[in-house]
């Protein structure tokens, strides 16, 4: 039996082991990636980011609870943390303040090194998130490396993202920059036991005021012309509400966990669901595409070759656009 | 690889192929709040490349063996100064068996003293460290462990 066919009947070994094959990209997890697509395109991928230090762990704890509480939903966590620049070790924390969810074999928590890739996620996120969804998880959490205000790819990838704000980090300055908060489906203040709490309310409310109208455009790069329900512009009338949270009390959870309820609700009414689904593999087989043809092209130019046509450009000989033309000499042009 | 129960596809699912970082899980089992030196071995093993899963204070042997299993290490380093030892590092490696994963080395690092040395290496730990052992004997020994 194949390690897929051990995962699908549920074997946790063989979970572990295929989500280690696809984190280091073998061509095991691979062919385990495309014999285990089918069984995918269930789970509902909730995505959680913001700073460093407001709270993400503590709130995906605290959500998975919930949802195993509650809901007796099988939770899956995927918890990103940056790798050093310089020797490519990672220590990854995240486990720390998730220690309530264990000895539930309900949930499954996985951390994963960013191994240099920025963008708050790992190169090889979106495959152990694949895999999660084939075992059948039915709600994966993905928490990024929380680096900060570029940290928008997680948006690609779940279908509803929750930014994790906290009193006392930033002026209105901060809230209007372009980025992060535009990712936003949920808004989250956690730490709103603290002082300052209303006037980050008040940032964030008024960023949303401004900040609304355009960010779905953004999201989805114009593709929305392909689902059929999209002539009125539906997907436009959700408005990311703010919550406030005492994630490390437990405070505004079930709030939290119903207006993620409602927004997966909006996301299947309105076809923004599909929507994002077909954006999102688009991107995938984008980046899968740029990856094999720059392999393949180098297993078809000399490194020699490369190297002349390296050194015409050092010289100014040749500009690096015609450097290009060159190395392709006609292939795939 | 010393163990013989494994199929060849776990062994080749766990051995350190190349391209693969070894994934370290440091962990507290029992009741002493002192983690100074579990930091001090997370950071000096993260330095030599490696990727450390730190999971904090006060952990189960159950706790400890289903991070184990949920983050596919390939060490455990386990760090105890409450003096149970005897007690939790054997109820550690029984559950990595009873999980499948009886090719996970277990290092241990605390207050040992010398008599228990013999009884942990027969029931199967790799090294043990007290006070003053250095980080690099840590970091070497880990990448031999490794390579065996």
């Amino acid at each position: 039996m194949s390690l897929a066919e051990q995962l699908l009947s549920g074997n946790r070994l063989a979970l572990t082991r295929l989500l280690t094959q696809v984190e280091n990209d073998t061509p095991e997890g691979r062919a385990a990636l495309t014999e285990l697509f089918p069984h995918t395109g269930k789970a509902h991928l909730i995505g959680v980011t913001g700073a460093p230090g407001t709270g993400k762990s503590s709130l995906v704890n605290r959500l998975a609870l919930h949802f195993r509480r509650q809901e007796e939903r099988r939770v899956a966590v995927v918890a990103v943390d940056p790798s050093s620049p310089f020797t490519g070790g990672a220590v990854l924390g995240d486990r720390v303040r998730m220690r309530d969810l264990s000895g539930d074999t309900g949930v499954f928590i996985r951390s994963m090194a960013s191994r240099g890739s920025l963008g708050g996620l790992a190169r090889t996120t979106a495959g152990l998130v694949q895999i999660f969804d084939a075992a059948g998880f039915d709600t994966i959490l993905i928490e990024t490396v929380g680096a900060g205000q570029a940290e928008v790819e997680v948006a690609r990838l779940a279908h509803t993202t929750l930014v994790i704000e906290a009193p006392g980090l930033g002026d209105d300055v901060q809230a209007i920059k372009a980025g992060i908060l535009e990712i936003a489906d949920i808004l989250v203040v956690n730490k709103a036991d603290r002082p300052g709490v209303e006037n980050t309310l008040k940032a964030l409310k008024s960023v949303l005021e401004l900040a609304h109208p355009v960010r779905h455009v953004f999201q989805h790069h114009g593709k929305l012309e392909v689902v059929a329900a999209a002539e009125e512009p539906v997907y436009s009338s959700w408005i990311p509400p703010i919550l406030k949270t005492v994630a490390t009390e437990g405070e505004g959870i079930s709030e939290l966990a119903d207006e993620i309820a409602r927004h997966a609700g909006y996301l299947r009414e309105s076809g923004d669901w599909a929507a994002r689904e077909r954006s999102r593999l688009g991107s995938e087989l984008d980046a899968l595409l740029r990856e094999t043809l720059v392999r393949r092209f180098r297993e078809q130019v000399s490194k020699s070759r490369y190297e002349d046509v390296l050194d015409k450009v050092f010289q100014r000989e040749l500009a690096p656009w015609e450097a290009v033309k060159m190395l392709l000499n006609g292939r795939f042009e | 690889m010393s163990e013989q129960k494994t199929s060849p596809e776990q062994g080749d699912a766990t051995s350190p192929t190349e391209g693969r970082r070894i994934r370290v899980l440091v962990a507290k089992p029992g009741l002493d709040g002192h983690d100074r030196g579990a930091k001090v071995v997370a950071r000096a093993l993260r330095d030599a490349g490696m990727e450390v899963i730190y999971t904090g204070l006060r952990q189960t042997p159950e706790m400890v063996a289903e991070a184990a299993l949920q983050e596919d290490v390939d060490v455990v380093g386990l760090s105890i100064l409450s003096g149970a030892h005897m007690a939790l590092v054997p109820r550690v490696l029984e559950l990595l068996k009873a999980n499948g994963q009886e090719q996970v080395k277990v290092f241990i690092g605390g207050i040992i003293p010398d008599e228990d040395l013999p009884r942990l290496k027969e029931i199967g730990v790799t090294g043990v460290y007290g006070p003053g052992a250095s980080t690099e004997d840590i970091i070497r020994q880990v990448k031999a462990a490794m390579t065996e």
